[in-house]
């Protein structure tokens, strides 16, 4: 499926989405530039698969319609590089996007509709929360978070305030009681 | 012949042929933004693909031989879908500057976003960072708004083998550049402007003059002139719409007179004079074993070629000035002398078909006393752009007449516009110096038309005189690389730097094709069959000149004024 005939084992702790975005990194920087499609497509199909994996935090302006517009022609332009590009590079450059997106379409979905990696590779879409049973309230998560996105009173449940987290995972290294889930 | 199928037509195709030829003579229009008529396909812009009945994917008709039986759809819903493709691609790298851009409404990339029916901006991402190059005299470089279809870079290397810029850097961050990412001022380019012709976008285009040259009219205290060259008077027609070839000397005389110059004078009658020293120069050559072949040197662009590619060949050029500068040179003396008018006063404008010329005019050794010859050069392009800016409606003005004491042209002058046209004003004037005689035909018929190299014989008296005339600098190379390896039967040489001459010009109408060239070309023709005074000895006002003010040919004045001379240049790259 990636194109040169390769074949790539995976479980389900590969993320698809993660895995193109990966191959589109590597073949846009591998694209010699002479053939538009490929080296202009295979860039903006690359910041399409970005806007796909990102948390909405990270939008500004008008992200939210790039993204939203990103999703509706990514296929589209998968199929003109497909066709128009000028060799090899770029004729297979959109396969395994294009493979991806038939063979693990609600992966996609997963990440497009409700911002969430399935295989919880796309660091930014990981939901972090904090069981309010198993939190002993000891304060050290929200003293450590960068982003002071955690509240709660001392010797009580803490909180995690989504819009402020930006994933770091400290919280969930520094809490003893293992109280911080991921999902 | 082949026969193919075309959108369920059958069409008859050439063998071996490309398949976009075929679409062409056919009459169905596929856009292309890489192809280059005349050189190799390039493949680059896939503007042109195709759906080809049992082959994957989409073709590019450039670069698809025809073969029998061959079943094409040239706009069928997945070809169009992949040109809008390529062209919103392209935007989504694109500034937004149409309103502000010199090819509004003459930009392919414009018009094929247009055809295309792009209403939206599908794509968008990050844009390159572009800086835009100022240095050189002639050439702007926006690479912001270069879409790398290479044709620059192929004219520059393929047709003029100057090879000034290139692509560097890969992938997205791809550019078009000077060697070392030095300006074009210290590249090796000399400033033909053939890139601009062929860019499909604002990314090149002429340093304009047009700012200078308003002010210089709307200051009181300043003698504003203007001489235009020959090949413009033939071309300036298109920007209005005209029909190509369409001779509009006496309007836009009449044009320039409106627009504030306070004289207008033609560079024909210059080309006379420099027939008069450049024909007499050759025939001194010959007489008494000076350097041959003589070669020509009115081309800005050709000389700088000469002086950075081959200075071992510097002394077969001419001394001879061009037409510009040597008109140049009598305004700020003759001109100036009989006005009584300082010629630090005089403010000296020259409308050129050329972006060389606007380098040339500020070539230090072509003025004197640090005063230059020529204050400004605008092309034909901007020469219009200043009349639809003054709203000057050409259809309501009465042709008008250049001033003396440079009124009268000769249409041998007038030749000067297209390839071979220098060569054949000589060959009557050298004619006549040499034996006292006109020559029987005026028109020489072998060293006419668009070809790049046109050689002949002529025997003037028992002299017999090899004449090699050649257009475009790939096949000036070729011209002088037989020299160079010992060619000795060619006395006088003509080169234009750029492929048809001037009428070919880096400063012309944008857009026009092979025909349009041709046309001006037979325009210039026209005018001189149709012409009574067609040879520059006989031109009464150059005899006056002669005989008032500059002596003889080679004379002392005619020295200092009209010859000049050339060195060895380190460029770049
Ligand atoms: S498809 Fe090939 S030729 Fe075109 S840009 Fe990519 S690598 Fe270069
Ligand atoms: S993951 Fe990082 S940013 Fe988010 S709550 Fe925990 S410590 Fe704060
Ligand atoms: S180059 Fe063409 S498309 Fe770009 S700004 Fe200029 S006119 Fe518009
Ligand atoms: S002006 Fe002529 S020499 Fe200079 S870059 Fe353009 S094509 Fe090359
Ligand atoms: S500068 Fe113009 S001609 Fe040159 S590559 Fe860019 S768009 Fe093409
Ligand atoms: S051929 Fe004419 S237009 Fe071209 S560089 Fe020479 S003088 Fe200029």
């Amino acid at each position: 499926m990636m194109g040169s005939g390769g074949l790539v084992v995976m479980d389900e702790d590969t993320c698809m989405v993660d895995l193109a975005k990966f191959f589109m990194d590597f073949i846009q920087r591998e694209s010699c530039g002479k053939c538009i499609p490929c080296r202009e497509g295979t860039r903006r199909m690359l910041e399409i698969l970005e806007r796909i994996t990102q948390a909405r935090r990270s939008e500004t302006g008008t992200g939210a319609l790039e993204r939203f517009k990103g999703v509706m022609y990514l296929t589209r332009l998968a199929e003109v590089i497909k066709d128009t590009s000028l060799c090899g590079l770029g004729q297979t450059a959109p396969n395994p996007v294009l493979s991806t997106l038939r063979w693990f379409r609600n992966e996609y979905e997963e990440h497009i509709f409700h911002r969430r990696c399935p295989a919880g590779a796309c660091r930014e879409l990981l939901h972090f929360r904090i069981d309010p049973d198993l939190c002993k309230g000891c304060t050290l998560c929200a003293k450590k978070c960068p982003t002071q996105a955690i509240m709660g009173a001392p010797k009580s449940p803490h909180y995690i305030i989504t819009d402020k987290c930006i994933g770091c995972g400290t919280c969930l290294e520094v809490c003893r009681p293992k109280a911080v889930i991921v999902d | 012949m082949v026969t193919i199928e075309v959108n369920n037509r059958t069409v008859e195709a050439k063998p071996g042929e490309m398949l976009l030829s075929t679409l062409r003579r056919a009459g169905i229009k596929v856009p292309t933004m890489c192809n280059i008529d005349g050189l190799p396909p390039s493949g680059a812009c896939r503007m042109c693909v195709v759906e080809v009945e049992g082959r994957p994917g989409l073709q590019p008709s450039c670069a698809l031989p025809v073969t029998e039986g061959m079943k094409v759809q040239t706009h069928s819903p997945r070809a169009v879908r992949a040109r809008k493709t390529i062209v919103e691609l392209l935007l989504a790298n694109h500034p937004d500057d149409c309103l502000y851009c010199v090819r509004n409404n003459q930009c392919e990339l414009q018009n094929l976003a247009g055809e295309l029916g792009v209403r939206e901006r599908r794509y968008t991402g990050q844009r390159e960072e572009y800086h835009l190059d100022l240095s050189s005299p002639s050439i702007v470089r926006d690479p912001a708004k270069c879409i790398l279809c290479g044709k620059c870079v192929r004219v520059c290397a393929e047709i003029q083998n100057v090879a000034s810029i290139d692509f560097v850097g890969r992938g997205s961050h791809s550019r078009v550049g000077t060697a070392f990412e030095q300006g074009l001022n210290v590249s090796s380019c000399i400033n033909c402007g053939q890139c601009v012709m062929i860019c499909p976008t604002g990314a090149l285009r002429e340093k304009s003059a047009l700012k200078e040259v308003f002010e210089a009219i709307l200051d009181p205290e300043r003698v504003v002139v203007v001489q235009h060259a020959p090949a413009v008077s033939v071309s300036l027609a298109e920007e209005f719409g005209l029909r190509p070839g369409t001779d509009i000397n006496g309007v836009m005389v009449a044009a320039l007179r409106r627009l504030g110059f306070d004289r207008v004078f033609d560079t024909s009658f210059s080309a006379d004079l420099t027939i008069m020293e450049e024909a007499s120069e050759l025939v001194d050559r010959i007489k008494n074993g000076g350097k041959l072949p003589m070669m020509t040197s009115c081309s800005p662009g050709w000389i700088k070629f000469v002086e950075q590619f081959y200075p071992d060949m510097i002394e077969n050029l001419s001394t001879c000035k061009s037409p510009q500068q040597m008109l140049g040179a009598l305004i700020k003396s003759l001109f100036a002398e009989r006005e009584g008018i300082d010629p630090s006063r005089i403010f000296s404008v020259s409308i050129m078909p050329c972006t060389a010329k606007k380098f040339e005019a500020g070539r230090p050794e072509m003025g004197r006393h640090g005063i230059a010859d020529v204050d400004a050069v605008l092309t034909t392009r901007e020469l219009a752009r200043m009349i639809r800016l003054e709203g000057i409606d050409l259809q309501s003005l009465t042709p008008s007449e250049a001033d003396n004491p440079f009124g009268q042209r000769s249409t041998a002058g007038k030749l000067f516009g297209a390839t071979g046209g220098v060569m054949e004003a000589a060959v009557r004037t050298a004619h006549y110096l040499l034996t006292g005689r006109e020559l029987a035909e005026l028109k020489v018929q072998p060293i006419r038309g668009m070809k790049g190299v046109k050689k002949a014989k002529l025997k003037i008296d028992g002299l017999e005189i090899g004449i090699a005339v050649a257009s475009g600098l790939g096949n000036a190379a070729e011209l002088l690389e037989e020299v160079r390896a010992g060619r000795q039967d060619l006395h006088f040489i003509e080169i234009m730097t750029c492929s048809g001459g001037c009428v070919a010009g880096g400063g012309q109408p944008i857009g026009a094709d092979a025909a349009a060239v041709r046309a001006r070309m037979q325009a210039l023709y026209n005018i001189d069959r149709s012409g009574t005074l067609r040879t520059s000895h006989s031109n009464p006002d150059i005899k006056r000149v002669y005989e008032e003010y500059l002596g003889e040919p080679l004379g002392e004045k005619s020295h200092h004024l009209l010859h000049t001379h050339y060195a060895k240049r380190e460029v770049v790259g």
